[in-house]
């Protein structure tokens, strides 16, 4: 006779970087079935953002991720540019495309250091983390901040690249050239980091394409994707990317925990030759079109219609999509979607046939960005909670009607 | 009126000698977490630090979650303080003989550490949360799969100590503090006795429930599993008795496979001899507990449970029963 129990990961777990619920079934140690309910961490940031005008909103879309911060600002810059038709000027376009790779680097340390404590292995945490100090401090020579630059605006950047900033940044591509080595082979050579992350978590080629999973997620499963390449922004177009995938180093993709380490771990090389290419070909000129703000707000007015800015974030793909009425001040509506929403659908497919033990591994493996990814949030009546259709709010809204006005319905 | 004057005396060594334990577990722990730190490029914690957190908890309210199996749930930590404490009283420390090295042997320091691994699992099992479960079916697993290599372990030396002729009783660990096991051997055996001594120094991250082994109280999975609930005192106790596992299975091995002393080099004893031998015993309990706790904790993440128990059931095992095998040889053939 077996039975099983059912035991939460989460919503605060130390082996989580944000509050999520895996709610799992486990027969004794195994898997057998799992609901991940996401809900904690929902702050209503696209409506705040109808009270606060373009502008406001840059600052704004910065505090929606703490890792990918600029990645959220730029796409929605760009989603406003390409609705105002703002153009950049080149030099603009390489800074952005600077700090987008440094974010890129960061983020991608951070998550192999997470990972690498999920598995216990507290050595290689710290190494990590001490490693990630360096593009830190790069950034924050950039900007003056560690976490929210605030680099970007419309039409450009706030800051430009010295000479020093330029010294500094290519110190840090050699140190990273020669410090990052070590730790990828201390983690990938482990014996116990490869029994823990192979065949861990898997997510075949065709679950990945059928459950649009984006970014590095979608590359460990072996699908060539890419943005950077699919569809060039700023100054990518000058600068070619190839999709980093597993089966290139190690000649078949699992689609495992491992497999995202070594697409995440290459993509860290492949950021370094990137970054020295835009450090190369920075061009001269303006950095920005139009440095006056106020002006920027006066372009903005009289613009309406639907916006895109599509970003290959360093988790993925990240979408926003902004509409602005003309003649108001105010974002008129905003819609993000970050990647985490659409690899964390994949996180019931990736539990198959795993243990307790992995399941902090796997949630950590699409490194998951919950504040990210919570955009609406279902708040349950005494029956829990449930989702109603246009058509039932319609008949609720009558309803109401009908009771506040004693009955009398015309 | 000898018998009576006997008896306060042990009862007064075995005091001061518990005292010392604790005070140096706790030392010894804080030093761990020191060299762990330095080996991650981090400062650590002030070496009393396990000496302020156990003051600390000592002043902390002691919650009994309502779910819980009360009995067990207040008895296991008690209990698991008192084996891991037991274990010391088996023990000889460096020159000096066991408190009640008569009255128990090698058999008993397995079987009281065994014991106080089960109490901690116990414990788990009582405090009525699925994760502390989970942490205390881990603990099992994992004592059921390292105590085949440790029996091996323990029954062939004493077996080479019956059959060579080292003097005093082959279970005893005294036996093998006074006459190095490396002495008595040949080439072959020499194989052996590394072999046995490995497949020991692997069994200690299990025993100790640190390093690769950590995994009935895995953080990052159930949230140190089997002590998720215990709090305040209970908790201070349980942190004395991890202290202490690590502690003794240094001790053990030193006794066992680093018989070196001062006596042996001088080639006299004397009290001055004694009391250097003893400080050198303490030394040498600290470098293998840095080597084989710290080191071992540092270097690897943390298994999985199934993979773990493969390890032992197999690999380590294997490895013992080799030295085993090497060992028969060599003394059987001599």
């Amino acid at each position: 006779m077996s039975t099983t129990y059912t035991i939460p990961i989460g919503p605060v777990h130390v082996g989580l970087k944000e509050p999520v619920t895996a709610w799992l079934e486990l027969d004794g140690e195994k898997i057998v079935g799992a609901r991940v309910r996401p809900g904690a961490i929902h702050r209503g940031i696209e409506f705040m953002a109808r009270e606060r005008n373009p502008i406001q909103v840059i600052y704004l879309s910065e505090r929606i991720c703490g890792i990918c911060s600029f990645s959220h600002v730029l796409a929605f810059i760009r989603a406003v540019e390409d609705l105002a038709g703002i153009k950049v000027p080149p030099r603009g376009q390489y800074i952005r495309t600077l700090v987008l790779e440094l974010e890129r680097l960061h983020s991608h340390l951070l998550w192999a250091g997470v990972a690498c404590y999920t598995i216990g292995f507290d050595s290689a945490f710290h190494l990590g983390l001490l490693l990630r100090e360096r593009v830190m401090d790069v950034l924050e020579l950039l900007s003056g901040n560690r976490v929210n630059y605030g680099v970007a605006t419309f039409g450009g950047v706030r800051w430009d690249v010295t000479p020093d900033l330029d010294r500094a940044a290519r110190d840090m591509i050699r140190y990273y050239r020669r410090e990052f080595t070590p730790f990828r082979e201390i983690v990938m050579e482990d014996p116990i980091a490869q029994a823990r992350m192979r065949d861990v978590g898997v997510l075949t080629r065709e679950e990945a394409v059928r459950h649009s999973a984006v970014g590095p997620v979608a590359r460990a499963s072996g699908l060539r994707i890419d943005l950077r390449k699919s569809s060039p922004y700023e100054a990518y177009a000058d600068i070619p990317v190839e999709p980093v995938v597993p089966q290139d180093y190690l000649g078949h993709a699992h689609g495992d925990v491992l497999d995202r380490f070594v697409v995440r771990v290459m993509e860290v090389y492949q950021t370094l030759d990137i970054l020295e290419k835009v450090l190369d070909g920075m061009p001269e000129g303006p950095f920005v079109a139009e440095p006056n703000a106020n002006k920027v707000l006066g372009q903005l007015k009289p613009a309406e219609g639907v916006g895109w800015g599509i970003i290959e974030a360093p988790r993925g793909d990240d979408t926003h999509i902004v509409s602005l009425k003309a003649g108001e001040d105010n974002v008129f509506w905003w819609k993000v979607r970050a990647p985490t929403y659409a690899n964390a659908v994949s996180w019931p497919l990736m539990f198959r046939d795993n243990e307790l033990a992995d399941a902090p591994l796997i949630i950590n493996s699409i490194d998951p960005c919950i504040s990210c990814m919570e955009r609406v949030m279902v708040t349950g009546g005494r029956e829990g909670a449930q989702v109603l259709t246009k058509a039932a709010l319609i008949d609720l809204c009558r309803a109401k009607t009908a009771r506040i006005s004693g009955g009398v319905t015309r | 009126m000898i018998y009576i004057f006997m008896l306060f005396l042990k009862i007064f060594a075995a005091v001061a000698l518990l005292a010392l334990v604790v005070f140096l577990a706790l030392l010894f722990d804080g030093a761990d977490r020191i060299f762990h730190a330095r080996m991650q490029r981090r400062y650590g914690p002030p070496i009393l630090q396990p000496v302020y957190d156990i003051l600390k908890l000592l002043g902390k309210e002691n919650i009994v979650p309502r779910r819980a199996a009360r009995f067990f749930f207040v008895a296991a930590p008690v209990l698991a303080l008192v084996t891991s404490l037991m274990v010391f009283l088996y023990m000889p420390a460096g020159p000096f003989p066991a408190v009640l090295g008569t009255e128990g042997d090698m058999v008993l320091v397995i079987y009281l550490l065994a014991m106080s691994g089960l109490f901690l699992a116990i414990g788990g099992f009582a405090s009525g949360n699925p994760i502390a479960s989970i942490g205390g079916q881990r603990e099992i697993t994992l004592m059921m799969s390292y105590e085949f290599p440790l029996a091996v372990v323990v029954s062939t030396l004493a077996w080479v100590a019956y059959r060579t002729g080292m003097p005093g009783a082959p279970f005893s660990l005294e036996t093998f503090v006074a006459t190095s096991v490396w002495s008595v051997v040949s080439k072959t055996g020499l194989f052996g006795l590394l072999c046995l001594f490995a497949s020991l120094v692997m069994v200690v991250p299990g025993e100790t429930g640190k390093g690769p082994m950590d995994i009935p109280e895995a953080k990052t999975e159930i949230l140190d599993g089997i002590i998720i609930e215990y709090s305040g005192v209970n908790l201070a106790m349980l942190k004395v008795v991890f202290a202490l596992r690590s502690f003794a299975l240094s001790v053990f091995i030193t006794s066992l496979f680093v018989p070196l002393s001062f006596e042996g080099m001088f080639g006299f004893g004397g009290f001055f001899v004694d009391m250097l031998d003893f400080v050198f015993f303490w030394v040498k309990v600290f470098v293998v507990q840095m080597l084989f706790v710290t080191l071992m904790r540092t270097a690897f993440g943390r298994f999985k449970i199934q993979q773990a128990s493969r390890f032992y059931i197999t690999r380590v095992a294997g490895l013992s029963v080799a030295g085993m095998i090497l060992l028969s040889i060599d003394v059987l053939c001599r």
